[in-house]
């Protein structure tokens, strides 16, 4: 094992995968550029040339449709968004033809598409771009979706993605890019379909993904000094869903908080609600609660921005409400990350 | 850019472009479009029985361009279609009974019934599929020619869409794109002269619809759509630059929708048409241009014309019964197919 940035862990991933299979090619804007799209393309062009390694016009449909063609007639394509609020561009594209492809002709063809994209959060990133799209996506049948949050995560599902014979989304946070975490020396694949289990407790379950799963840990360590255990689960895999671990975890501690990068409404923390009224009401003790993005659009100003998103502070505040504990003034530092922007 | 000048969807005959073919290629060309015309009027004719419930978007009148195309193309090259691709279906080569069977909702379709009149495909001939988002496949298209290319393979790429699908932000992208990487596609652009109920120039100030290729670096041309002859002889051209690494055309064909936009009446009458439409577009009937000028030039007699059109009527009563004959999907199988299992790795 050894120890890697986020970045560099989808760097490597990409790496491999791209001298084990001479079909996968990496496009999007600005990936062959010196930027290198946070670093995770750096230096991909000068290994593997123009042909598989290419910048692209401004224009999310109409490269997505070529992505999903590139797919079809044989290749691989890794198509990167540098900010996900670009893919609302891109929609027809991936939900009417790439999630349909493979169904709407009755099976005879697949579309072994990979798109990433970059959720931004923090130093202003604003209205648009900060969103993140991942029910989008989960919405609509046909796509698999997951939200890696570790260096592990990152690498081990790009790999999978890139081997899947399916469209995949993988919604990567601009926060997680910084933070390392251990990596097999030798890349390899892990399964769609899991939820990680971050941190074991019996007293309330925090279903937390991507950088909310590191808020949600780093609250852990909060509310465990009130002696108060939280046991900490990660939806890594969105579609398909490991509901089980889910359904497990709220059966032992009978207190549901899940917080979701994105907006509560119709969002994640919605159908991870529902999935818990559904399957497992009887163990619930108290209501369920949801934490995401404020109902409203992004600020850009700091106090505004803020109190926009959920963080360890108010996950902290939401599980002592919950249990009936005497509300404190929880101070906690405002993100695990260094970022300082500008992007 | 080379523009034939024609009077809007209703040229003359005699293009400057007229393949040069043989008595049997001449007799296929024909064929072909007898065969879609009497299908899709059988299609009409069956509609009231509720045996097709699904929308149809029928191509009567339009059959030159689809043969046109698709004759011009080797067994290995792909084309993209749209919503009203039965024509283009049965050109390309699609199996007639897979065809019914799709209309009818059987297992045995073309999509197995889960596509129906709108999502036909046939990879075994090269139609990769029809999508009924207007504009939404030109992508994919232009996608696969960049696969195509990067494998060095000699597979060329041909999208059909109509002048609605002009009207769409993904037109231009995939026409760019394409341009900036030399890609082996053809963007056919069949123009039918109504998106819906709208015409061309209800919707562009610019109407010459092909011209917009060349503001992207695409040579573009405007072609007489009713005459199946000129649309072989403009494809295999531009079939022949495209394969010598010439980059990306544009073609513009001219025709005219007979029937309504969807369903299988005709709408005439409909304030949206121009009332003299009809009478010019039966005039420059595909079918019976093609006729004519086989009659005139080769030995078409009327008994070769009954024979084909016996073959024809008893290719459909035998489409018609195995999608009869065969079943329904089970209901079992509604969530099949929409996921490709994934190789296994491990834990």
């Amino acid at each position: 094992m050894r120890l890697v940035t986020y970045r560099d862990a989808l760097h490597a991933a990409l790496s491999q995968a791209m001298e084990e299979d001479p079909t996968v090619c990496v496009m999007g804007i600005g990936v062959d550029d010196h930027k290198a799209v946070f670093g995770s393309t750096k230096d991909l062009v000068k290994r593997f040339g123009p042909h598989r390694v290419f910048d692209t016009p401004i224009a999310e449909g109409g490269m997505t449709g070529v992505a999903i063609g590139a797919a079809l007639g044989g290749l691989k394509p890794v198509h990167i968004h540098i900010r996900c609020d670009f893919l609302y561009l891109a929609l027809d594209q991936l939900l009417n033809l790439a999630a349909k492809w493979r169904s709407m002709f009755g099976g005879q063809m697949s579309v072994p598409l990979v798109v990433r994209a970059v959720v931004g959060r923090s130093w202003g990133q604003g209205a648009q771009h900060s969103q993140s799209l991942q029910s989008f996506m989960m919405h609509v049948p046909g796509i698999k979706v997951a939200m890696p949050t570790t260096a592990y995560d990152a690498q081990g599902l790009l790999l999978s993605a890139i081997a899947d014979p399916n469209p995949v989304f993988l919604l990567e946070h601009r926060l997680l890019y910084e933070l390392t975490g251990e990596v097999p020396d030798y890349c390899r694949a892990i399964p769609f379909g899991k939820t990680v289990v971050r941190r074991e407790g019996d007293d309330v379950t925090l279903v937390a993904n991507s950088y909310m799963a590191v808020e949600a840990l780093r609250a852990a360590d909060v509310l465990s000094g009130y002696g108060i255990q939280a046991e900490v689960v990660d939806p890594v895999s969105l579609v398909p869903m490991d509901e089980a671990t889910i359904l497990n975890s709220v059966r032992k501690t009978g207190r549901l908080v899940v917080v979701d990068t994105s907006w509560v409404t119709c969002g994640v923390s919605a159908e991870i609600a529902a999935l818990v009224a559904e399957k497992a009401f009887d163990s619930l003790k108290a209501p369920v609660k949801r934490l995401g993005m404020q109902r409203t659009v992004c600020p850009v100003s700091k106090p505004l921005e803020r109190a926009f998103y959920p963080h360890a502070g108010t996950i902290v505040a939401e599980v002592l409400d919950l249990l009936g504990e005497q509300r404190l003034d929880v101070q906690v530092p405002e993100t695990a990350t260094s970022f300082k922007g500008p992007f | 850019m080379r523009w034939k000048p024609t009077t809007g969807p209703f040229a003359v005959d005699g293009q400057e472009d007229e393949a040069q073919m043989t008595a049997e290629q001449g007799y296929a060309l024909y064929r072909a479009m007898l065969r879609i015309r009497r299908v899709e009027e059988a299609i009409a004719r069956m509609y009231p029985s509720d045996k097709i419930q699904s929308p149809v978007h029928l191509s009567i009148g339009q059959e030159g361009v689809s043969v046109g195309v698709c004759l011009a193309l080797g067994p290995t090259d792909r084309v993209y279609g749209t919503y009203r691709g039965h024509g283009l279906y049965i050109a390309k080569g699609g199996d007639l009974k897979k065809l019914f069977a799709e209309l009818f909702g059987r297992v045995t379709g073309c999509a197995k019934g889960r596509g129906g009149s709108m999502h036909l495909v046939a990879p075994e001939v090269g139609l990769m599929g029809c999508s009924a988002i207007v504009a939404g496949i030109i992508p994919v298209a232009v996608g696969d020619a960049l696969a195509s290319k990067v494998q060095g393979s000699q597979r060329l790429v041909v999208v059909v869409f109509g002048d609605g699908a002009v009207d769409e932000g993904v037109f231009f992208e995939s026409v760019n794109f394409a341009a900036l990487k030399q890609l082996p596609v053809i963007f056919v652009c069949e123009n039918n002269a109504y998106a819906i109920h709208s015409r061309v120039a209800d919707r562009h100030r610019q109407a010459e619809l092909f011209r917009y290729g060349e503001s992207l670096g695409v040579p573009g041309e405007r072609c007489n759509g009713n005459d199946v002859f000129g649309v072989l002889g403009t494809m295999e051209r531009a079939v022949a630059d495209v394969r010598r690494g010439c980059g990306p055309q544009l073609v513009e064909f001219m025709t005219y929708r007979w029937q309504e936009h969807v369903g299988p009446n005709t709408d005439h009458a409909e304030p949206y048409r121009d009332p003299r439409d009809i009478e010019r577009a039966r005039r420059f009937d595909p079918l019976n241009c093609a006729e004519g000028r086989l009659r005139e030039r080769l030995d078409l007699t009327d008994d070769r014309i009954a024979e084909w059109e016996t073959d024809v009527q008893r290719d459909i009563d035998e489409a018609i019964a195995f999608a009869e004959a065969s079943p329904f999907p089970d209901p079992a199988s509604l969530f099949e197919d929409l996921y490709e299992e994934a190789p296994s790795c491990g834990s």
